[in-house]
């Protein structure tokens, strides 16, 4: 991108009407709508199941230009024509008829509080979740607290050039940046659930940093309003330019109360040369959803991908951030934890393609299984033609807490080039009776000493995380490991 | 009156095999005692059951702690009763810093990992993580322990030495009222011993008791035990004050097991 749009996007941002008008919104009284959320401003709700008619509506509702309906257009012909993946997790049971396919976020509000299951309730008392955020985890009210919070930081941003907004907003206030590279990762045709997402996708983040910018901060889902945090099919688009660094979070701990089962979102980050990207994501979806998304970055010289992605909730969750190193010196960090309770099945972990000489990549992941939970490790490493002195280091540990889980390995290497450094290995270990035993002694129960065990097992992606989501992330660990004794 | 550890004719079974025979036993607060015996003879065994490990099954006898009966107990319960063993060997475990480890056992012991709403209170809890982070500085620093240490996970990449003294911190932290320490000195070079010796000694009080099991004389050198006993196949056969540690040093087990043969006592 030519420096004068840069500059150009940067003042665009700072100062501009949209941050004043936002900031007039945050000082409105929402306490006055108490579960519910003003409605007028949408109201939509389409039949389920999913038609050209359909997709259309989506678009006119949504006022998108022509190039966006035809793209969805062309993805949902994709979608009908690909077939479901013979591979993974069972997917039989998804109905794609039953689904709908788009509902304003108002209308997500508009749901009682009372409808929400009595344990999703119950763990957000135990997280110590604040009232107002409840309300908007469980889908029936809306985040504006925090936004008056972060407003500071959000016109840090703005000076800065940075654009960080929904996906909606992107699409209304840089058509041009998001046409050029949306689906330049991920097309529609790379499999089924991205073609859906990219025939009905909604929210989801846009995130463009400016060359040589460094985000200092973490950039959080949450700072965003009016746009859906986690909607069904959200879209992300994320642009780090050259030399510029940027940390994304999405997701938080809480577990998010859907009103359909199936969530399918699409994530799609570029690195610039030398650009520093990490994308977090914190996935804790109720035990009923299928979770099945598609995240892949591309590299360019220099630049190095993170992609620490924690999966927890969800019933069956199918997902492997991938990133193709197409630059001379590129890096790929991929670290995926999951965590497969009862009647889950976690299919989770990475692929990294050298396509480029010098790359490096390393993949780790870690998944704990319980009562009869299952845990997949899925990885795919490739070295083509000509990416000579690539290295790369894959680490699976797999925790298996009691004999009726279980947890498999299931490694793809395809290595077309002689001169590499490939290192694989793969534990799968069980607690025993004497750790147990020494924490109970200083005074911990069986299940706390059980707790810290696995937590110490999921030190290596804890420790990524900001403060405040790792102990988050911790006590929601201990909640899951609570009547796994005994 | 002094807290007590009542050990009555304890008999312990591993694997359906008896190891502890009937053992009778006695420590209050303000007493060390030391028990001294051969390889095999049940030291480790007596250490492991009083803590409670699953492993070790109490086949006769009773133990009392402060009067209550401490055999239907977790080891947790015990260890908030006051009850602390020092491991022969400590556990790695990977991931767990040292000094968070402290800290949730700290507050276990305290009583204020949760309350009834599941609510901590913040501002206590920050005051007592402020005290306990200066106090494990300090002990660290006292058994030798560089500061870095507390951040370290559990044990992992200790040297043999160095799990020892991180045992005695922990000690140290934890305040027990009635210690067992199980061959903390095995393994231990010469100044080692005495950096654990000395540390051992500033517990030593009105309010602390002490069961050292071990294997040589040497750590008794430091700190003279108010009792010394030698244990042999699963019994005390000999208890009497610290003479009789160099007694044993000089002339070795031989004559006190032997001795035992033929049934002079």
């Amino acid at each position: 991108m030519p420096k004068e749009d840069v500059r150009h996007l940067g003042e665009k941002r700072h100062g501009s009407a949209t941050v004043e008008k936002k900031r007039e919104t945050f000082e409105r009284d929402y306490s006055q709508y108490d579960f519910k959320f003003p409605t007028d401003r949408y109201q939509h709700v389409l039949k389920p199941g999913l038609s050209r008619e359909i997709i259309e509506e989506i678009s006119h509702l949504k006022n998108e230009p022509n190039w966006m309906r035809e793209f969805r257009l062309q993805a949902y012909e994709v979608f009908l024509k690909k077939t479901m993946p013979m591979w993974g997790a069972d997917l039989s049971t998804i109905n794609f008829d039953r689904i709908t396919y788009y509902a304003s976020p108002s209308d997500k509000s508009a749901r009682s509080w009372d409808d929400v299951p009595e344990e999703v309730k119950k763990t957000f008392d135990r997280l110590g979740i604040p009232e107002a955020e409840r309300k908007f985890l469980a889908g029936v009210g809306a985040q504006y607290d925090s936004e008056v919070v972060y407003h500071s930081i959000r016109e840090d941003l703005a000076k800065k050039g940075v654009v960080f907004l929904s996906m909606d907003d992107g699409l209304r206030e840089y058509p041009d940046l998001v046409k050029e590279y949306i689906a330049t990762v991920i097309p529609p045709t790379d499999n089924k659930f991205a073609a859906l997402n990219s025939a009905v996708w909604s929210g989801g983040s846009f995130i463009y940093v400016p060359k040589g910018v460094q985000v200092e901060i973490p950039l959080q889902a949450y700072f965003r309003i009016n746009a859906p945090q986690m909607g069904q099919f959200e879209r992300t688009l994320i642009i780090a330019d050259e030399g510029a660094r940027v940390h994304y979070i999405e997701g938080c701990t809480a577990p998010v109360y859907s009103r359909e089962s199936l969530h399918s979102a699409v994530v799609e980050l570029i690195a610039k040369r030398g650009a520093h990207l990490r994308y977090t994501t914190l996935q804790n979806w109720s035990n009923d959803v299928y979770n099945l998304v598609t995240k892949r970055a591309v590299a360019y010289e220099d630049a190095t991908v993170e992609w620490v992605d924690a999966n927890i909730g969800s019933r069956i969750t199918m997902k492997y951030p991938a990133v193709y190193m197409l630059g001379k010196g590129a890096k790929a960090d991929i670290l995926s934890v999951a965590f497969a309770g009862k009647g889950q099945h976690q299919d989770t972990g990475g692929k990294a393609i050298h396509a480029a000489p010098y790359t490096t990549s390393t993949i780790v992941s870690k998944s704990v299984s319980k009562d009869g939970g299952r845990a997949s490790y899925r990885g795919q490493l490739v070295v083509a033609k000509g990416a000579h002195h690539a290295k790369s280091n894959v680490r699976c540990d797999a925790l298996l807490l009691d004999e009726r889980s279980r947890t498999d390995t299931y490694p793809y290497i395809e290595i077309d080039e002689d001169q590499v450094t490939i290192g694989h290995e793969a534990t799968v270990g069980k607690v025993g009776d004497d750790q147990i035993f020494y924490l109970q002694s200083r005074g911990l129960s069986e299940a706390e000493a059980l707790s810290m065990i696995v937590l110490g097992f999921m030190e290596p992606f804890t420790k990524t995380l900001p403060m405040e989501y790792a102990i988050e992330f911790n006590r929601l660990i201990q909640l899951e490991m609570e009547g796994s004794v005994g | 009156m002094a807290n007590a550890l009542e050990i009555r004719d304890l008999r312990v079974s591993v694997e359906g095999k008896e190891i502890l025979k009937g053992l009778t036993l006695t420590v209050k607060t303000g007493e060390v005692h030391s028990i001294m015996g051969p390889n095999g003879s049940g030291k480790s065994t007596l250490a492991l059951a009083l803590m409670g490990h699953p492993k070790y099954e109490v086949t006769g006898g009773e133990v009392l702690f402060k009067g209550q009966n401490i055999l239907e107990l977790e080891p947790d319960e015990r260890a908030w009763l006051g009850l602390f063993l020092a491991f022969q060997y400590p556990l790695e475990i990977q991931g767990v810093p040292l000094g968070r480890f402290l800290w949730a056992a700290k507050k276990a012991q305290l009583g204020q990992s949760e309350t009834s709403n599941g609510k901590p209170d913040k501002k206590a809890d920050a005051k007592a993580l402020g005290e306990f982070r200066k106090e494990l500085k300090a002990k660290l620093s006292l058994l030798k322990l560089d500061e870095v240490f507390g951040q370290r996970y559990l044990n992992v990449g200790f040297s043999g030495g160095e799990k020892k003294r991180a045992e005695i911190v922990q000690m140290h932290l934890l305040k027990p009222q009635i210690a067992i320490m199980d061959e903390t000195d095995s393994g231990l070079d010469i100044d080692s011993v005495r950096v654990v010796a000395e540390a051992i000694n500033q517990l030593r009080g009105p309010e602390f008791g002490a069961l050292i099991i071990t294997h040589y004389q040497r750590i008794l050198n430091f700190f003279r035990p108010d009792y010394v006993h030698v244990m042999a196949d699963g019994r005390i056969v000999r208890s009497g004050d610290y003479s009789l540690a160099q007694e044993l040093e000089a002339k070795g087990y031989d004559w006190i097991l032997n001795g035992q043969e033929q049934g002079v006592s």
